[in-house]
């Protein structure tokens, strides 16, 4: 009642508060990537300012001396043939269970869909046996399996909603005209789906790309870490070597907080419905 | 006509064959694995092949060995303080900026909507790496503007005291994650149909009793979903300790969280031996799983939920 009064202070805490959080949102990110232009001593004199003298060391040597090229491509190569494989096989198992009438569709469904209460890394000492067993162990490659289960109950969930919802007036024209399953689901389908299919693609993109667990327990050998297992070795190696270190960090996360900050909207409506209803 | 009932009556097996390159990974990898590995909680063995039998002798361990069950009871109470600060700050926070950003006529709303969320996308590594950096009791930035704004008592030693290291990780965790509940609250309040609003207006509502009594009870379903999330979470948390800290939770196993001692007995082995005691290893996780179970259901019960509205993340350390 005393709203008009009230109205501008008000306004202006709330303005405080979130300016506020979005300073400690971004100044980590800040001092990361303004430090690792830096010198050693300018980050211990002055850590929060722009660099004075541009010291590039940190990202040369990542470039031209250093295993961690490799393990960018080590990660983009899981991150791509993961997502890939979690959109085929998803919705193709997603599309048999809208189209085939049975309760068995139903069963397999609903299996799909308990996995989305399940943490994987439960399973994650007999994974550890069955890679030693399938010799995997120590490959890039072990973690893909691993990324695809774990991306497929979400995959199922998200696009059986969606291909439901397609009229099937849609897919018995092209029945008559003589289509096959493989042909609607190819043609037809995926066509129609694609929003769902990025969403999808989106929401397993970060969690695969961040992930440190199953690199971590699945695979030493150096040519064959991923970039955030890579990450792990800095402080072991490079104690001392700031600009190097924070470079590295940089250069780690830059590539998804670009992504992210250009399809924004995207980004959180997939995460957070993945979260949830994942 | 007939061409087309025969499609139908074939279907079967073909649509069979649609579900199965998935069907295969999904058992192969995660369903045959997490029971699996239960089963293997029962076992014990050299090195990574478990073949003996012992019944319940990995649970007796776990429960009663004293070397053993100290280092299970602090991570597992850790676990809950852990727990239990991050639903406070990510609950608290996450109404408060929903509430802000859903503000009728607010400016800027994209903007800060996106830097909020940004920590999200972050791997948790570095995220624990940044502020390890920021936290460094010497020259980590923290320090720093305490010491300048003239609280240099306050600069303490907070990833290597007792006292505030769990605390410290798990601010550090929230900073992180805030962003979902808050995305969650902004969709539950945006759900909130106009007329609910304008009916509590003309009884003469202000907005402090809009909040209590039409904002909150409709919210309270988010709460029971943010703490089901942060909770599967939790209790498989491990990156921002392993980074922050290191596989031992030091100082003094402070910080040793489930996810971390999970890690050591099963996956990399304790400290001074470092061989695996993988049945041990299975039976930790099988003790999370049952916890989780039992979360999941009473916080179901508790909001009145019936579906299992449960989250996924839990493989991502949320």
């Amino acid at each position: 009642m005393a709203g008009i009064k009230v109205r501008d202070p008000a306004k202006a805490l709330k303005y405080i508060l979130l300016g506020f959080w979005s300073l400690l949102v971004l100044f980590p990110l800040w001092t990361m990537v303004v430090n690792s232009f830096k010198f050693k001593n300018a980050i211990y004199l002055d850590p929060f300012g722009l660099p004075k003298s541009l010291n590039l060391t940190g990202y040369l040597t990542v470039f031209q001396n250093s295993p961690f090229p490799r393990y960018f491509l080590n990660s983009l190569i899981v991150t791509v043939v993961s997502l890939s494989v979690i959109l085929f096989f998803g919705s193709l198992a997603a599309y048999g269970c809208v189209r085939w009438k049975s309760r068995y569709s139903r069963w397999i469904y609903l299996f799909f869909v308990a996995g989305l209460t399940v943490p994987i890394k439960i399973g994650s000492v007999n994974l550890l046996q069955i890679m030693i067993k399938l010799h995997l162990i120590d490959t890039t490659w072990s973690v893909v399996p691993v990324y695809v289960a774990m991306g497929l109950p979400i995959a199922v969930f998200t696009l059986y909603e969606f291909i439901r919802g397609i009229p099937v007036e849609l897919t018995e024209a092209a029945l008559i005209d003589g289509a096959g399953p493989y042909k609607i689901y190819w043609s037809i389908i995926v066509r129609l789906v694609r929003p769902a299919l990025a969403t999808v693609a989106i929401f397993n993109l970060v969690p695969i790309w961040n992930d440190l667990w199953f690199p971590l327990i699945f695979i030493r050998r150096d040519s064959q870490r991923t970039l955030i297992l890579g990450v792990t070795r800095l402080f072991g190696e490079y104690q001392t070597d700031w600009s190097k270190i924070l470079a590295v960090l940089s250069l780690s996360c830059v590539p998804v907080i670009i992504l992210y900050l250009t399809m924004a909207k995207q980004f959180i409506s997939g995460l957070t419905a993945g979260a949830v209803k994942g | 006509m007939t061409s087309s009932i025969k499609v139908r009556k074939e279907s079967g097996a073909l649509w069979l064959l649609y579900t199965l390159p998935a069907l295969v990974v999904y058992i192969a990898f995660m369903a045959f694995p997490v029971v699996n590995s239960m089963r293997l909680s029962f076992f014990t063995g050299s090195g990574y092949s478990l073949d003996n039998f012992v019944g319940f002798n990995n649970y007796v361990r776990l429960f009663t060995d004293p070397n053993i069950s100290v280092r299970f009871f602090t991570a597992f109470r850790n676990t809950w303080v852990f727990f239990a600060i991050q639903m406070l700050v990510q609950n608290t926070l996450g109404v408060l900026f929903a509430l802000i950003l859903s503000g009728k006529g607010f400016k800027g709303k994209g903007f800060f909507r996106t830097i909020i969320f940004i920590p999200v996308t972050l791997s948790v590594l570095v995220t624990g790496y940044i502020w390890k950096l920021i936290l460094n009791p010497e020259w980590g930035a923290v320090n720093i503007i305490l010491t300048k704004i003239g609280l240099g008592s306050l600069a303490l030693p907070w990833l290597g005291d007792t006292r505030t290291a769990l605390a410290a990780i798990s601010l550090v965790s929230s900073w992180q994650w805030v962003g979902l509940p808050t995305m969650m609250f902004l969709a539950g309040l945006e759900r909130i149909p106009d007329e609910l609003f304008e009916a509590a207006q003309i009884d003469g509502a202000g907005g402090w009793l809009t909040f209590a009594k039409v904002k909150l009870p409709l919210l309270m379903p988010v709460v029971g979903i943010v703490s089901v999330l942060t909770f599967v979470g939790n209790f498989n948390a491990f990156d921002v300790v392993f980074a922050m800290e290191g596989a031992n939770g030091p100082p003094d196993y402070a910080t040793d969280l489930m996810g971390t001692f999970f890690y050591r007995t099963g996956i990399a082995g304790q400290h001074p031996i470092g061989i695996p005691d993988m049945g041990l290893g299975a039976a930790v996780a099988t003790v999370t799983f049952v916890v989780l179970f039992a979360g999941i259901l009473l916080a179901n019960r508790l909001t009145g939920r019936g579906e299992a509205e449960a989250p996924r993340r839990a493989g991502e350390g949320a």
